[in-house]
């Protein structure tokens, strides 16, 4: 399809401009809203967009083109991406999507001849305890079947606005099954700031280094370190920084909500149930570093959750929560503006989220510098997990002696899992650390189970040779994914969905992930095309280890864990797919003749290969 | 001293353009020091047309249809040792630009809408090699033991490799002989 023409694109864009004040650093938000509008960002509307802003065509095309959901060919009035994560598929996502297309007769990956509709695949999008799933126009679709695609697909075809759709389509459930200290106490929202202001800054700051409290999303950096080297960075460059009347530079603080790691769904829920504490957490962040603004930066995917979050967000300002001299206090003044994502994993990464704040393409920076000393616009920026604003606003209210009681040694507090695979109850349970996999597998109610891949594809798989270790940054750090592999599961289907994960989402920056996971995507699809060999096996390896000691960051450096986990812990299931013999082509060779063969109307004997 | 029994080379150009063997030709007079060494089998320079049991065997060129498989296999059955010289082999190179356009699509192009063209048919002679829907190179058809990149490699380049195989020795070309151009 041919892109429309757009003589008034000027006109139209002009709203949008106008929204985010033409502000560069705002460009992926004003893109998200092009997208919106024309279901795709049309040529035209990019030079216009780079003249208004300032910037070079290849700038603003360079963002369009990086965000998944962004689209540079026109897409359907309706667009409907089907979560792609392997507890999707273990619920029949790929018969699922099928019988969706044959009933809309649109091919995945293409537009409907009408441009009513296309239909595609995305990475996780979140819902793994009520999949499979699915988002149309980047609204959330739960627990797809048979019947409900009947009715979306006949929605479609009446053209009913997705606005007006059944809510039941869009329901999303918290599925807190075990709520400990973070999801199960009341809280008064204003306790943990009341609680800080009454001690000082200084006195909360050493309650979170009492408390030991760690990073919640995965990497386990002690928090109270961290804000105490943004409170510490000094304006480098005086010149280029805003400083306050002290001469201190300007701070930012950001919430990393783009919770891209395939099985993790514990910040969706913080945010839809629990928003205050998360806030809370970030404002007490505020008061201790010293800043006046603050971000989160929640994943495209979790967009239906913007409304209710900027309502919480108007509450607090009403109550004195936020904005100037937050409760009373003079001087005291921080508030929180929402980032959209756009659908990329990496931004995950706390300098590709930075990147991507600033309205740029979601590219890893090198470090150090680190964001607390050199992070949003080159100033001092915490970058903390919403898990780990949470626990924050938990320390300051109630102390960190009272939170290091809980969990290990090197492990303190709770930590919240998302559940999710086969279990008789998945959804959100809340652990003090040190926890065994057994009795999590227990609690959840699985039985038979093989396998879990705690942390997601990035993480670590267990074998059920395993399941007396532990969840703690000493033995099994996680930031939550806990996905459960019953025996009769084929483990190397789980290895070969999350090498085209890795393969999807790598940025695209450096060389050894770029190439290397399409290299491991591809000799994953030829074993699973029945044309492995032990020679793939080795191939395996190599191009897993030049993906941990060569990558840019940490998306290359772990890219390869699900295939080398399972090499090593279920080598039978990769074994049972290969062709016993020394080499063997990596395409079907006849099948590549088929083509033309119908073409030519041929079939002798050199029309074919076997 | 008895004559040392000399190395058997094959090589052999698929879907490419000849310029790697033209490129081998480019050692100069170091042929004759090569010829001391070796002797050819199948190759363009000694017109035999099928390969036999040989030490090395030297590919040119990627994979575009039935007829390349056939000596690409016969290459692989007979030879210790398989290289991959030159872009198009190591790649798919040039030809394969041609993976972007839908095989029905280039057919026509070729034979009914081209002018000058009779009838318009196109040919379904089985004595024609039948083309891949795509262009593949040479190590996703058989095991490869060494690439040789370049577009095409510089016959010094050749010749170090040629030199470092037949000395036993793991060939290595140096930083401004190995180009991928």
């Amino acid at each position: 399809m041919e892109p429309c023409e757009f003589p008034h694109i000027e006109d139209q864009l002009a709203p949008i401009l106008g929204r985010h004040g033409a502000d560069a650093t705002r460009l992926l938000q004003i893109l998200r809203d092009v997208q919106d509008h024309f279901h795709f960002i049309p040529p035209e509307a990019i030079v216009c967009l780079a003249s208004h802003l300032n910037l070079s065509r290849a700038e603003v095309e360079g963002v369009a083109g990086f965000y998944s959901f962004l689209s540079l060919t026109p897409q359907g009035e309706y667009r409907v991406l089907f979560s792609d994560n392997i507890t999707d598929n273990m619920l029949g996502k790929t018969e699922l999507m099928q019988y969706f297309c044959n009933k809309l007769w649109v091919e995945p990956g293409k537009v409907s001849e009408d441009n009513l509709v296309s239909v595609d695949s995305t990475s996780c999008t979140g819902m793994c305890d009520q999949g499979p799933a699915a988002l149309v126009n980047g609204w959330p679709l739960t627990n797809l079947d048979n019947n409900r695609l009947d009715l979306i697909s006949e929605l479609i075809r009446i053209k009913k606005p997705v606005a007006e759709w059944p809510e039941m389509l869009f329901e999303v459930r918290d599925n807190i099954r075990r709520p400990g200290m973070l999801l199960g106490d009341e809280f008064e929202p204003g306790a943990g700031i009341r609680a800080m202001l009454a001690r000082g800054a200084e006195a909360t700051l050493k309650e979170v280094d009492a408390s030991n409290l760690r990073g919640r999303g995965g990497a386990g950096f002690k928090t109270a370190s961290k804000w105490t080297f943004c409170h510490a960075a000094i304006a480098e460059e005086e010149g280029g920084m805003i400083c306050d009347v002290g001469g201190n530079p300007e701070r930012f603080i950001v919430c990393n909500a783009d919770e891209g790691e395939p099985g993790t769904f514990k910040d969706r829920v913080l945010l839809s149930s629990h928003a205050d504490l998360v806030f809370e957490g970030m404002t007490v962040g505020a008061r201790v570093v010293g800043a006046r603004k603050g971000f989160l930066y929640l994943r495209g995917e979790y967009r239906y959750l913007l409304k209710p979050l900027e309502a919480v967000l108007a509450r607090r300002r009403a109550e004195g929560l936020l904005g100037e001299n937050i409760l009373g206090e003079p001087g005291f003044a921080f508030d929180i503006e929402i980032h959209l994502g756009a659908g990329a994993y990496i931004c995950g990464e706390e300098s590709a989220l930075i990147e991507s704040l600033e309205g740029k393409r979601g590219r890893p920076r090198n470090r150090p510098p680190f964001p607390v000393t050199k992070g949003y616009m080159g100033r001092p920026t915490v970058v903390d997990n919403v898990e780990t604003f949470a626990c924050a606003a938990r320390i300051a209210e109630k102390g960190g002696a009272w939170f290091a009681a809980m969990g290990t040694a090197q492990s303190t507090g709770t930590k919240i899992l998302s559940i999710s695979g086969d279990c008789a109850r998945p959804g959100i349970y809340e652990y003090p650390f040190g926890v065994t996999v057994e009795t999590i597998l227990r609690d959840c109610g699985a039985e038979d189970a093989h396998a879990v891949q705690v942390s997601g594809p990035s993480g670590t798989l267990v074998s059920w040779q395993e399941f007396g270790r532990r969840i703690a940054f000493e033995d099994l750090p996680t930031a939550g994914a806990f996905m459960v592999f019953h025996r009769k599961r084929e483990m190397f289907a789980a290895a070969h969905n999350f090498t085209h994960f890795f393969a999807h989402e790598s940025c695209g920056f450096c060389t050894p992930c770029r190439v290397g996971t399409q290299l491991q995507k591809r000799i994953m699809d030829k074993i699973a095309g029945g044309h492995g060999t032990p020679a793939d096996l080795e191939e395996l390896k190599h191009v897993g280890h030049i993906l941990g000691t060569m990558s840019h960051c940490g998306l290359g450096h772990t890219a390869a864990n699900p295939v080398l986990d399972t090499l090593k812990k279920f080598p039978g299931t990769f074994e049972r797919k290969l062709k016993a013999l020394s080499f063997e082509p990596a395409f079907d060779l006849d099948g590549a003749l088929q083509t033309a063969r119908s073409i030519t109307g041929r079939d002798d004997e050199w029309a074919h290969l076997l | 001293m008895s004559e040392v029994k000399k190395i058997r080379i094959a090589t052999c150009s698929l879907a490419g353009c000849f310029g790697c063997h033209m490129s081998l030709l480019d050692i100069d007079e170091r042929l004759f020091d090569l010829l001391e060494l070796v002797e050819f089998d199948r190759t363009p320079l000694t017109d035999i047309k099928h390969c036999s049991p040989c030490d090395v065997g030297i590919v040119e060129g990627g994979v575009c249809n039935a007829e390349n498989v056939h000596v690409l296999k016969e290459f692989r059955k007979n030879c210790k040792v398989l290289v991959a010289m030159g872009a198009c082999a190591i790649t798919g190179g040039l030809p394969a630009m041609r993976n972007n356009i839908d095989l029905w699509d280039c057919f026509q192009e070729v034979y009914q809408y081209e002018g000058g063209l009779e009838g318009g048919q196109i040919p379904n002679d089985p004595e024609l090699p039948l083309p891949f829907d795509k262009v593949h190179p040479i190590y996703e058809v058989v095991k490869v033991d060494y690439f040789l990149p370049g577009c095409p490699p510089s016959g010094d380049a050749i010749w170090k490799f040629l030199t470092d195989l037949l000395a036993g020795r793991e060939p290595k070309l140096d930083y401004e002989q190995l180009h991928y151009d």
